[in-house]
């Protein structure tokens, strides 16, 4: 039984070369990519278990260190389908990012920023039969970083995605509503399509937030199709 | 509805994709896809390496990479129980080496033997797509990806070359050999 994956629609994407964020210019593949129909490798993809989370995987306040670390204490949540709309049960969700203060526990990340004890900016965790996830965190701080000029990241969540098969994988950032630096980032700026940044974009859920203890914020993600009707054929 | 946007990986992907290699003591120390051979499989074991280079020549040495593959026999997702299939390592921060214990992939059902590869880095908006087939495999004049390459001399771009057992492919984003990523 073979689920052949729909065509990615490239406009949804950043292109390649995005000269105002400068590593794209050397990193950019610059002839285009092959087209093909999926085969048996790109339709099918590992499987995870719910047995390989820890109980504090999906807890950054609380995965790291013993200290509770420092900034406002959120839950990211939300839902995972893909473009025909199914949910996507047993997708594993890593995530990483900068502490309050903008900086990563990485090290390559020399912002002034302090580090924080109680905090290392990584976790996990996996949607369930209705494609749900959560997770809770600090609100990371937004930074600047060397572009060539006066360039701040907006505050952001890196999310890896796996669906049903290898060919969903999907790597990208979660950005907070009214932040101005969404609006000022080669990064984000590279998306052609401004509805696709307003989806990269969570809000404020006052029905989610846990009186006296943290906001939530809401943030849906879709993986590419796979064509509805399965069927038996050559690969 | 519509595919979510993808972004970069970044630079500090490694804390959130390989903690441990990075540092930061998470997951009982181990990271995801550390390790493909889980036991005493009857498959024939390889080590695949692979080096990046962008349009400079220059290594990319914080790339992370993952694979995914058939096991000895052709079987994709593996059916071999000490074998997973499934693989991620970051490249080497000094010469760009990506390194990966596997095993040689048996070929999938109409396909030459070939291992998936997908690559993501700073710089890379959108994570690659491309394929590392085994130089002088049977089947590759016949292979649905390889025989849609044009022109053909560009096949040589995803050939992995044997020594020992350790088989080894560069991959160039960009100039005359830029390597043929896959719209998938």
């Amino acid at each position: 039984m073979r689920r052949p994956l729909k065509p990615r629609v490239r406009g949804n994407h950043p292109p390649a070369l995005h000269p105002d964020y400068r590593t794209t210019v050397l990193r950019s593949p610059r002839l285009a990519p092959l087209s093909m129909p999926s085969t048996l490798s790109e339709e099918t993809g590992p499987v995870f278990g719910h047995d390989m989370l820890g109980p504090v995987d999906a807890d950054l306040t609380r995965n790291f260190g013993n200290d509770d670390p420092i900034g406002e204490r959120i839950i990211v949540l939300g839902h995972v389908h893909d473009e025909t709309g199914r949910p996507v049960p047993d997708a594993l969700i890593e995530v990483w990012q900068a502490n309050a203060g903008g900086r990563y526990r990485h090290r390559k990340d020399g912002y002034l920023a302090p580090l924080d004890s109680g905090f290392g900016g990584c976790g996990r965790c996996m949607t369930d039969a209705d494609g749900a996830y959560a997770f809770r965190t600090v609100r990371p701080g937004p930074y600047p970083w060397p572009n060539g000029g006066n360039d701040w990241r907006p505050a952001h969540i890196h999310f890896s995605l796996f669906g049903a098969s290898f060919g969903q994988r999907l790597v990208t950032q979660m950005y907070f509503e009214g932040d101005p630096h969404i609006a000022l980032c080669p990064i984000v700026q590279s998306i052609p399509d401004p509805v696709a940044i307003e989806r990269l974009t969570a809000r404020l859920d006052m029905e989610a937030t846990i009186p006296m203890d943290a906001r939530a914020y809401r943030f849906d993600i879709v993986l590419r199709g796979r064509r509805a009707t399965p069927f038996e054929g050559q690969p | 509805m519509k595919e979510t946007a993808s972004q970069t990986a970044g630079p500090y992907l490694h804390i959130g994709l390989l903690p441990n290699v990075a540092g930061l003591p998470m997951y009982n120390g181990t990271d995801p896809g550390a390790a493909l051979v889980t036991g005493p499989t009857d498959a024939a074991r390889i080590t695949l390496t692979l080096r990046i280079f962008d349009g400079a020549g220059d290594a990319v040495t914080d790339a992370m990479v993952e694979i995914w593959q058939a096991d000895g026999a052709g079987h994709i997702p593996s059916q071999d129980a000490d074998f997973t299939g499934w693989g991620r390592a970051t490249a080497d921060p000094e010469t760009g080496l990506i390194r990966f214990e596997t095993v040689k992939p048996g070929p999938v059902a109409g396909q030459a033997p070939h291992v998936t590869l997908w690559i993501a880095a700073r710089g890379i908006n959108l994570a690659l797509h491309t394929r590392a087939y085994f130089a002088g495999d049977d089947g590759q004049d016949t292979d649905p990806v390889l025989s849609r390459i044009d022109p053909p001399a560009r096949r040589e771009t995803l050939m992995a070359r044997q020594d020992g057992d350790t088989w080894h492919l560069d991959i160039r984003l960009q100039g005359d050999a830029e390597t043929v990523f896959l719209d998938i």
